[in-house]
């Protein structure tokens, strides 16, 4: 009878202590980004970022104890797939965030999104995922490939620039972002040249282009690549000669390295730091203080990816498994975004404003600084073919 | 397509050339004589680099940077050697991947820590920022021209100490026999870590000159380690000689194939196909000749000789 009893009295507390623990049930979230390597500190801003933006939530999204749980994927598509296996199955995370590169993304978002899991991307949109690979449970923070280049062929089409050499790094992006240039830009190309992802030398391909004399050079190039290819521009001697218009290349976290070499240089982006908006201006001023240094759209767009999350999990008073619940939520993009009021497409990819920014000297060292906006509210150009219903 | 424009591509891919000659020079002589794998010779490049920026830094000097650069990671390498590799001589090649590859990762990992992950801004320094000119109509950046100098430079003092001084007929010796030269009395010890710090050093040559026109960064000498390692196989593991002519092959192929596949390419097939296929087959062109060579020579083009 004693042990009968004894053996009831356990039960109920495990089972109190069960219900405490479905109460206190906390949100994990996967972040994958490239923390190693060349790239690291793209992975870097938008680890801070991340940071910042769970310190403003008061360590809890959602209002739930929070777990983020890093991992690098090394700028390999295959790495990106094996770490977000590992999150799904081994951590059991509610939430899969971040990657930088779309050929990555390629291989993590149908991984993510198969196991049922909700993913938010924080910068690659490669098209797919925007028209028939698109997923009730993917969404992106950031943009479509095409987008930012569009806005820059436009611009440069409004502007009657003609004879334009495109060079870009020769994986899924850099197709993406020469299509959605030439989408909008009807002028003359002189060449369409593509390189090797991680390229370092471009002076062969400088050379080229300084014998095909034309009279505006379009690039796209992230991160380690595009401090190699503006100093070699800059060296070649042809900074003053050939104007350079540029998308995801000149920006807070290759500028430190590029100083001088990129003044004069035109981009085209959705954020920079010196958008004026209260969301915004916070993120940028706190980020600063904690960190030490300028945050960049990398990171602005990892910071409005968690909080996207937290407005979902608050539309479903932290039910974790209502995922249909905080879909719905998503869509309506129910938080203060660091780019402003923006609104979700049909394919989950926002639809939002684009500026022309150029590289000028600023009080102690090269800085962007927003020209005027290219496009108001500017869809992608694959919604269409997306099959999903709202 | 001009000659001076060949002319020009021509001398950048020798300027490639011989920054993979730079880092081929010590990981072939380590391999040669030490019969070690030394993936971490990408580390010392970038080592190389960050003392080179670093104390352009402090000194404003560009000289004094090169020369603190150089006795830098000549120490750095000697101690990496000491400390690390003197007790992987003798096991086989996998652990020597592996724990050379662990120095990869350590010394990634400590740059970004002492340095940061941004990477470092450098510059060429004013004196040799601008052009030289060659030719008329062919304009040279003169501090790649001095890249080339400095490259053939090390290479013909490589070869008169390998082929005309005591050290170097150590070095021969070494690499023909090993027990031999032990047995002869020499101190085969002192002589490995000096062979590595001079083949540190010489990376972090490469490093430094590399340093203001790519990016000194975490992780920089990584990329580069696979196409010197393309080189000294082409070349033959072991020497000198191979590792000079491997270098300028690997640097003309794989700049003339950018530079010119994809315009060939669009004559024959098209430039729609072409831009496809292009820079894809421009890319592999150095594996391309890498399998060709050990198909056909699997002990390289200028294999040391073996006693």
């Amino acid at each position: 009878m004693r042990t009968l009893r004894g053996a009831a009295v356990l039960a109920l507390v495990a089972a109190l202590m069960a219900v405490q623990a479905r109460a206190a049930e906390p949100v994990k979230i996967g972040f994958i980004t490239t923390l190693s390597g060349p790239a690291g500190v793209i992975g870097k801003h938008m680890k801070d970022s991340v940071e910042l933006a769970l310190d403003h939530l008061g360590r809890k999204v959602g209002g739930l104890d929070t777990e983020v749980i890093y991992r690098d994927d090394q700028r390999k598509a295959d790495v990106g797939k094996q770490v977000a296996d590992e999150l799904l199955k081994k951590d059991r995370v509610n939430f899969v965030a971040g990657i930088i590169w779309s050929n990555v993304m390629l291989a993590v978002a149908p991984t993510v999104t198969g196991a049922g899991t909700l993913m938010v991307g924080t910068n690659a949109g490669p098209h797919e995922l925007a028209g028939k690979m698109c997923n009730e449970l993917y969404f992106t923070t950031s943009w479509q490939n095409d987008q930012t280049p569009e806005a820059m062929g436009k611009h440069m089409q409004d502007q009657k620039i003609t004879d334009v050499y495109v060079m870009a790094p020769n994986y899924a992006a850099g197709k993406d972002m020469v299509n959605g240039f030439k989408r909008y830009f009807k002028g003359k190309l002189v060449d369409e040249v593509y390189t090797k992802l991680g390229q370092q030398d471009y002076q062969a391909e400088i050379t080229a282009l300084r014998a095909a004399n034309p009279k505006a050079v379009f690039v796209f190039y992230p991160g380690d690549m595009g401090i190699q290819f503006l100093k070699q521009y800059a060296q070649a001697g042809l900074r003053d000669q050939i104007p350079l218009f540029s998308v995801y290349t000149v920006d807070e976290t290759t500028l430190p390295a590029v100083g001088d070499a990129a003044l004069g240089n035109f981009e085209a982006r959705y954020w920079s730091p010196d958008l004026k908006n209260e969301a915004s201006q916070k993120y940028v001023a706190d980020f600063k203080k904690k960190f030490g240094y300028t945050p960049s759209y990398y990171g602005a767009q990892s910071y409005d990816g968690i909080l996207l999350i937290d407005s979902a999990i608050r539309a479903v008073k932290g039910d974790l498994g209502n995922k249909k619940g905080m879909v719905a939520a998503m869509r309506k993009a129910d938080f203060k975004s660091t780019r402003g009021k923006f609104t979700y497409n049909v394919n989950h990819h926002p639809i939002e404003n684009f500026y022309l920014l150029k590289a000028v000297k600023g009080a102690s060292e090269v800085e962007m600084q927003i020209q005027k906006t290219v496009f108001e509210n500017h869809k992608d150009a694959y919604y269409q073919d997306c099959p999903m219903k709202w | 397509m001009s000659w001076l424009l060949v002319l020009e591509q021509c001398l950048n891919g020798l300027q490639f050339g011989v920054m993979l000659f730079l880092m081929a020079a010590g990981l072939t002589l380590v391999f040669g004589i030490m019969n070690l794998v030394n993936l971490a010779h990408g580390s010392l490049y970038m080592v190389g680099a960050y003392f080179a920026t670093a104390a352009f830094g402090w000194t404003g000097s560009f000289v004094l940077s090169v020369v603190f650069s150089l006795l830098a990671t000549l120490a750095v390498g000697m101690v990496v050697e000491v400390v690390a590799l003197r007790t992987l001589y003798e096991r086989d090649h996998l652990d020597q991947v592996l724990a050379t590859f662990g120095l990869i990762l350590f010394f990634n990992e400590a740059v970004a820590m002492v340095w940061g992950r941004t990477a470092l801004f450098t510059t060429v320094p004013k004196a040799l920022s601008g052009h030289l000119q060659l030719l008329p109509g062919l304009r040279y950046p003169a501090y790649r021209a001095v890249i080339i100098l400095v490259g053939l430079a090390v290479a013909l003092l490589l070869y008169v100490v390998v082929s005309r001084t005591r050290l170097g007929m150590l070095i021969r010796a070494g690499a023909s026999n090993r027990t031999m030269v032990a047995a002869l009395g020499v101190n085969v010890r002192l002589l490995y870590t000096i062979v590595f710090g001079v083949g540190a050093a010489l990376a972090g040559l490469g490093g430094l000159m590399a340093g203001p026109i790519y990016t000194v960064q975490p992780g920089m000498g990584d990329d580069i380690l696979i196409q010197v390692l393309v080189v000294i196989v082409i070349g033959g593991i072991g020497s000198i000689r191979g590792a000079l002519v491997g270098a300028v092959v690997v640097g003309m192929v794989d700049t003339l194939g950018r530079a010119f596949l994809k315009p060939m390419l669009s004559t024959t097939i098209g430039p729609a196909a072409a831009n496809d296929a292009g820079p894809a087959l421009a890319s592999m062109l150095i594996y391309i000749l890498m399998a060709a060579v050990l198909s056909f020579r699997p002990q390289g083009l200028f294999p040391a000789a073996r006693g």
